[in-house]
């Protein structure tokens, strides 16, 4: 199964803080099953968040967990106007949420690892921030990570 | 160039593969080759030996600790936590540039820089030598490490002015002349001739006072050494926020004469309130000046409050206890000897170790408290025993890979050409390699092969001013040849002893090792 599907893109993501917007975007993975207890796999999040937070220069914020709550490797894509995610340059506008699995297999984590170097590039987080719709997200990622 | 680097991150799934990613498109940017091993939980492919060899400087960005870190030994090294690379990779390979090219410019400042002071050839961002996350012990040595590599600049400045203040002094005033250049100073001192006072009476056809102002500039290196440690162990502790307690506090320590003991005490104390303080959930409004006026503040009160109304008077009867006891010994010269050994076997035993770095601190802490004194003064010979006995574990390895090459892995044979420079440069971190591959049999070897030298150094009468610099510093060694005896003999027992044991040990298990590494290598 794709690591990412159109009901995991959400790109009219509004919420008043991190936490908020990290459980409407959790939410979709637990409609879909790929989460089995979402106040668990949130709190797993959010510890994590709390060791150092995510939110990463270029306005991109990536809270992430391995956790027991998670049954296969996912990536939930969020586009807001701007959260305060803890990097120093300001808002996040790019939000991704990692879920993996605690003991997740090999293959999953090379997709997320492959992800996160794509991030770094300037012309895929570009491409994110005008995607028209779901399936586009879905198209690039696709292409740009799990085809890669 | 080349580079290469690691990186991790606590949960190994995101911010690892972006710091890799972020560092090897700047590399490219820069026009400049780099290949990152990715230690996160999607598998890392470790980096090829040849590709680690051919490298001229490394970056880690990690937050948990580098896995094999002495697979990268005597690089110039970039260590810095995983955000760092993701936010500003450029400014990370322009810091490894620069440090590649410091190292190429003198290659042998930097190796011993590599070995003990990485940390203070940073161009950019101070760096310390903390591992987040280490275990307690591991962190409390590299707080005093990341100090005593920031110190190590002035005693090196200062010991080398002076010892050569001393020379040009015999010269130029006969014999009396290394007694009267200590009487050089800045201003008009109480009892002494105002020809004494180098700023008003500086005459430049005049070679004593030429040894004068090496005197003087030697001892102003020499007052930074406890403020200079304290602050930067606080440093290692607290960041940015523990500079001016540390240095504040161990400038009073200092002045207290309290020696390094009290600069180990202010440093700890001083680090521990700014970080405490810098942690304080403050308003918004007030975080701006938590900085530059809150922390500061606090922490260099109450760092010197502590130091002047509780802890400098017991400090002070230690030092001092500490000072006399070491005199007596000087005096009576059995009980020296059994110094010398004493510290060879600990500068032998773990090799830049805790161990070793107590043995070596204390010689060249003994080294700033007779700066002013001249001739063959304990802690001058000690500091000699010490060098010595630091520089025998890199050449006796050196040396049984040269004459037993059967005993000893591929890996190991190319290690040894490298500890003959290592060793002579009184890097003892050089012996590392083997003691890491085989620890009892390396370590026995070193430490009787070290305890022969340190003692035998101080029966031969060697002094030494300089705190490091091996044999490149034999000009400031008290009776140089009988030295470098010493040295001979020590790297001669370490070697035997190891090709000794090794030998006993069946040669099957080197084979499987040798054919191990060419596994791990392939």
């Amino acid at each position: 199964m794709s690591i990412i599907t159109t009901d995991q893109v959400v790109l009219d993501l509004s919420a008043t803080d991190r936490h908020e917007a990290t459980r409407t975007l959790a939410q979709t993975l637990v409609t879909s099953g790929r989460v089995t207890d979402l106040e668990q796999f949130l709190t797993d999040v959010r510890k994590r968040e709390e060791q150092m937070a995510t939110g990463l220069p270029g306005g991109i914020g990536i809270p992430h967990a391995r956790s027991a709550a998670v049954t296969e490797p996912s990536l939930v894509f969020g586009r807001t106007t701007g959260i305060d995610w803890g990097a120093e340059d300001g808002p996040a506008t790019l939000i991704f949420l990692i879920a993996a699995p605690e003991g997740g297999g090999d293959d999953h984590l090379k997709i997320l690892a492959a992800l996160a170097r794509k991030l770094m590039r300037r012309e895929f987080r570009e491409s994110l921030a005008q995607a028209a719709d779901p399936a586009a997200v879905v198209d690039l990622v696709n292409k740009e990570v799990v085809g890669s | 160039m080349k580079f290469v680097g690691v990186t991790s991150c606590p949960t190994g799934i995101a911010h690892t593969y972006m710091a890799a990613e972020a560092l090897e498109q700047a590399a490219r940017d820069a026009g400049h080759e780099m290949e990152v091993e990715t230690q996160g939980s999607a598998g890392s492919s470790p980096l090829k030996t040849e590709t680690i060899a051919s490298a001229d400087a490394v970056i880690f960005a990690h937050d948990l600790e580098v896995k094999d870190k002495s697979r990268f030994a005597g690089k110039p090294t970039v260590d810095v936590g995983v955000k760092k690379a993701i936010a500003d990779a450029p400014a990370l390979i322009a810091q490894a540039v620069r440090l590649a090219e410091e190292r190429a410019a003198n290659p042998q400042a930097a190796s011993a820089a590599g070995a003990g002071a990485g940390a203070a050839a940073g161009g950019g961002a101070l760096v310390t030598k903390v591992d987040q996350g280490a275990s307690v012990g591991t962190r409390i040595r590299q707080w005093l490490m990341t100090g005593v590599s920031y110190m190590i600049p002035f005693v090196a400045a200062g010991g080398i002015l002076i010892a050569l203040s001393f020379m040009l002094a015999q010269v130029a005033g006969g014999k009396k002349g290394a007694i009267g250049v200590t009487n050089y100073s800045l201003t008009d001192a109480a009892g002494l001739a105002k020809s004494y006072n180098l700023m008003t009476h500086f005459d430049p056809t005049s070679g004593m006072n030429w040894a004068g102002l090496l005197f003087v500039v030697g001892a102003a290196s020499f007052g930074f050494l406890v403020p200079i440690l304290s602050g930067f162990i606080a440093f290692g502790i607290a960041d940015r926020p523990g500079i001016a307690p540390g240095i504040v506090g161990g400038s009073i320590a200092a002045t207290m004469g309290t020696g390094f003991l009290g600069g180990i005490a202010t440093g700890f104390i001083g680090g521990f309130i700014a970080l405490f303080v810098s942690r304080w959930k403050v308003p918004k409004g007030v975080r701006g000046v938590m900085p530059v006026v809150v922390i500061p503040l606090i922490s260099t009160l109450l760092t010197g409050a502590i130091m002047i109304i509780i802890l400098g008077r017991p400090l002070k009867w230690l030092t001092d206890h500490l000072t006399d006891g070491l005199n007596n010994l000087g005096t009576n010269g059995a009980g020296l000897v059994l110094l010398g050994v004493v510290l060879g076997l600990m500068m032998g035993f773990d090799l830049g170790g805790p161990v070793n770095k107590v043995a070596y601190t204390f010689a060249t802490t003994g080294l700033a408290t007779v700066a002013a004194s001249n001739g063959d003064a304990p802690q001058l010979r000690i500091m000699a025993a010490v060098m010595a006995a630091g520089m025998t574990p890199p050449l006796g390895m050196a040396l049984a890979t040269t004459v037993r090459k059967r005993l000893f892995t591929p890996a190991e044979q190319e290690n040894g050409r490298a500890a003959w420079l290592l060793g002579a440069s009184f890097i003892s971190e050089g012996a590392i390699p083997f003691a890491a591959a085989d620890p009892w049999r390396v370590i026995v070897s070193s430490m009787v092969g070290s305890g022969a030298t340190g003692g035998l150094v101080i029966l031969f009468n060697n002094t030494l001013r300089a705190p490091h610099g091996g044999i490149w510093v034999a000009p400031l060694i008290g009776n140089p040849f009988t030295y470098v005896l010493a040295v001979i003999i020590g790297t001669l027992i370490t070697a035997a002893i190891v090709v000794g044991l090794k030998s006993m040990r069946s040669t099957t298990s080197v084979q499987a090792t040798a054919a191990a590494d060419q596994l791990v290598s392939a």
